[in-house]
């Protein structure tokens, strides 16, 4: 039993995602349809994204503090030049993907921490973002926010949204070659380099995906809210960063799991609709979230040991 | 506006003449942030309505819910949980008045009743409960009007700048002047509605000024204000005051004295009971305008008293509303 889930690192999220959803069902029967299924989750796609994009830097044994405003400068971006002036908004978000790439370079070649330099970077979004949008406002471009709002047959637009997501980024990270050297590069760069691959090239691209998806899930977020304001997703950092770790990943070492990091962030999603239906005490809910996220790890931690003593 | 100072006891002794309309529905507050005495004292507003509504019968569930960590896209997932959860209206003071409108959006689809108060949304289908500032500085000026008809100096006491709310009150203020020409601002300094912030910024504009017969404040300044003259050595002017405790301690300490009289007025953190009362006249299908304005909380010499003894040290004075002051609020809107 301990073997397998260590050996199957995707078990563990998968469930806690489902323990938590069976409890929720069971305290709020009413969330158990497709209306129910699509509030619960809608909210969670964004950070979905965002939880991607924050893997793409984890692969390569970076982490990045400025992810939250990122997405904040983005859902700005969004709801005012995308609306306003596509073309514009369009070469703006691509600017700000190229901008990414751009700190993935500096960050390798003058060999920086990722934390201080991502750190500094989230005052510089975060001031972008204010000063698109001093007061909150904006309007989502309305091709998104029917796209956020489609009511496919059957299955509910969030449940279709994060299988999308978990499948595109699984292909991409997990079954293409690129990919695979992607997360060399976290497991070690320097023999990726001494195969013949250009390291700072590796790291622009993982850099780049991360812009990349940070992007989608600004625009996800308008889409879903309508409009934006300049602190609209800034707890999108943390939030991220628990989610590649719930999801199964590590800090370091290139061991990321595409599909894990999307179930991490529905679940930790759910745990706080969870406990708001348990009507604890605002007080407690960060604690008790933490709580969730702490007594998960130390189940995958009690597994991933267990296996090397066993060999 | 004295029935604006009924107290929750008689809330309750009035709330059985209600229609049994709204018995069987549940409303649900959903608040951003709980850090500071402004927001305690709505919270605590709110529990003291809701809990006599329910024991009532008026309706049968009133709960409050507030968002861990003021993030806008956290309480956006509160309000489509409470969705989930059944209530048939949702109260909000929201953190931000755009991000939580598609979640608004979802709840006005679902059939649901909002109603928005203190931090509005922009959301079409929710109901507004606005403070109107720029009201709340024209009325300053136009008490000093009535207690020194022949006018004279003014001094006024900004808030923080950048603040919209500063830009609101201040533009009240002058159109105030405006409409009394009789006065002049002479000066203006920004006390940033902390007291010792006033006295400081006043105590360093005053040699410079000529004789002040009044001051329009924004709250939580006027007290700062009357050290700074005191210390000045010059008359104490007319200074309006803002509701905190400090403020009314000081203003019942001159009476006594001096025989000083002025007025206080803010907005009283019970709007929390207020916006209770108006989703629960939607619900009973009362015909009610979407935008509606929170009364001032004035504080006269009459009620100055009762109002301290009522207030606690450090917070500022609070009203909770009953379901009379919000169909007179609704009447006032049509």
């Amino acid at each position: 039993m301990t073997r397998l889930f260590a050996r199957h690192r995707i078990l563990l999220p998968i469930l806690s995602l489902a323990v938590l959803l069976a409890a929720t069902f069971y305290m709020q029967p009413r969330a158990m349809s497709y209306f129910g299924v699509n509030l619960l989750f809608n909210l969670a796609v964004p950070i979905a994204l965002a939880t991607v994009a924050q893997m793409m830097i984890i692969m390569v044994n970076d982490i990045d503090l400025s992810l939250g405003a990122f997405v904040s400068l983005v859902a700005c971006v969004t709801a005012t030049f995308l609306h306003d002036t596509p073309v514009l908004g369009v070469l703006i978000l691509a600017g700000l993907i190229a901008a990414y790439a751009g700190l993935g370079v500096l960050i390798h070649r003058f060999e920086l921490p990722a934390i201080v330099v991502t750190l500094g970077m989230s005052f510089v979004w975060g001031g972008l973002a204010l000063s698109i949008l001093p007061s909150p406002g904006g309007t989502a471009p309305p091709w998104i926010r029917s796209l956020m709002t489609v009511k496919p047959p059957l299955v509910p637009m969030a449940v279709v949204a994060a299988v999308l997501i978990a499948a595109v980024t699984h292909f991409l990270i997990i079954r293409t070659g690129i990919g695979t050297v992607l997360r060399g590069v976290g497991g070690n760069a320097a023999s990726v380099a001494r195969a013949g691959w250009p390291v700072l090239r590796l790291k622009a691209l993982a850099y780049a995906l991360a812009g990349l998806f940070g992007v989608l899930a600004g625009m996800a977020l308008v889409g879903l809210t309508t409009s934006a304001d300049a602190n609209i997703a800034l707890r999108y950092t943390l939030l991220s960063i628990a989610g590649v770790i719930l999801g199964g990943g590590e800090f370091i070492g290139g061991k990321v799991s595409p599909v894990g990091a999307v179930i991490g962030a529905l679940t930790l999603a759910l745990a706080a609709s969870f406990l708001s239906f348990l009507r604890l005490s605002p007080d407690w809910q960060i604690g008790a979230q933490g709580a969730i996220l702490i007594l998960v790890l130390t189940a995958r931690l009690i597994f991933t040991r267990r296996d090397e003593q066993e060999g | 506006m004295k029935s604006l100072l009924l107290s929750a006891a008689a809330i309750a002794m009035a709330a059985p003449a209600v229609f049994a309309d709204t018995s069987d529905k549940r409303i649900a507050l959903s608040n951003n942030y709980a850090g500071n005495s402004w927001r305690q004292a709505m919270l605590q507003s709110w529990e003291d309505v809701s809990e006599s509504a329910v024991s009532s019968g008026t309706v049968a569930a009133a709960d409050a819910f507030t968002t861990s960590e003021n993030q806008a896209t956290e309480q956006a997932a509160q309000i489509q949980n409470m969705i989930l959860q059944g209530y048939d209206a949702i109260v909000v003071n929201a953190a931000s008045p755009t991000a939580l409108n598609g979640a608004i959006k979802e709840a006005c689809d679902a059939g649901l009743t909002v109603v928005s108060f203190d931090g509005i949304v922009t959301e079409p289908c929710a109901w507004r409960i606005a403070v109107d500032f720029a009201e709340m500085g024209r009325l300053q000026v136009e008490y000093l009007a009535s207690r020194i008809p022949d006018g004279g100096n003014l001094l006024e006491l900004r808030g923080l700048a950048g603040v919209f709310v500063d830009d609101e009150i201040s533009a009240g203020i002058h159109k105030g002047v405006e409409e009394n020409p009789q006065f002049e601002i002479v000066g203006s300094v920004h006390g940033d509605w902390a007291q010792d912030v006033a006295q400081k910024a006043v105590a360093g504009i005053l040699p410079s000024l000529p004789e002040i017969v009044g001051v329009a404040t924004q709250g939580g300044d006027g007290y700062g204000t009357a050290q700074a003259f005191a210390a000045a050595g010059r008359d104490t002017p007319l200074i309006v005051l803002g509701n905190r405790q400090d403020e009314m301690a000081w203003w019942a300490e001159q009476h006594a004295e001096t025989g000083y009289e002025t007025l206080s007025v803010s907005i009283a953190p019970g709007v929390a009971s207020l916006a209770f009362w108006v989703a629960q006249q939607v619900l009973d299908g009362a015909d009610v305008p979407k935008d509606l304005n929170v009364p001032f909380l004035k504080v006269t010499q009459d009620t100055l008293e009762e109002t301290l003894a009522a207030t606690p040290e450090g917070s500022v004075a609070t009203t909770d509303y009953s379901l009379d002051d919000a169909k007179a609020v609704i009447a006032e809107a049509k």
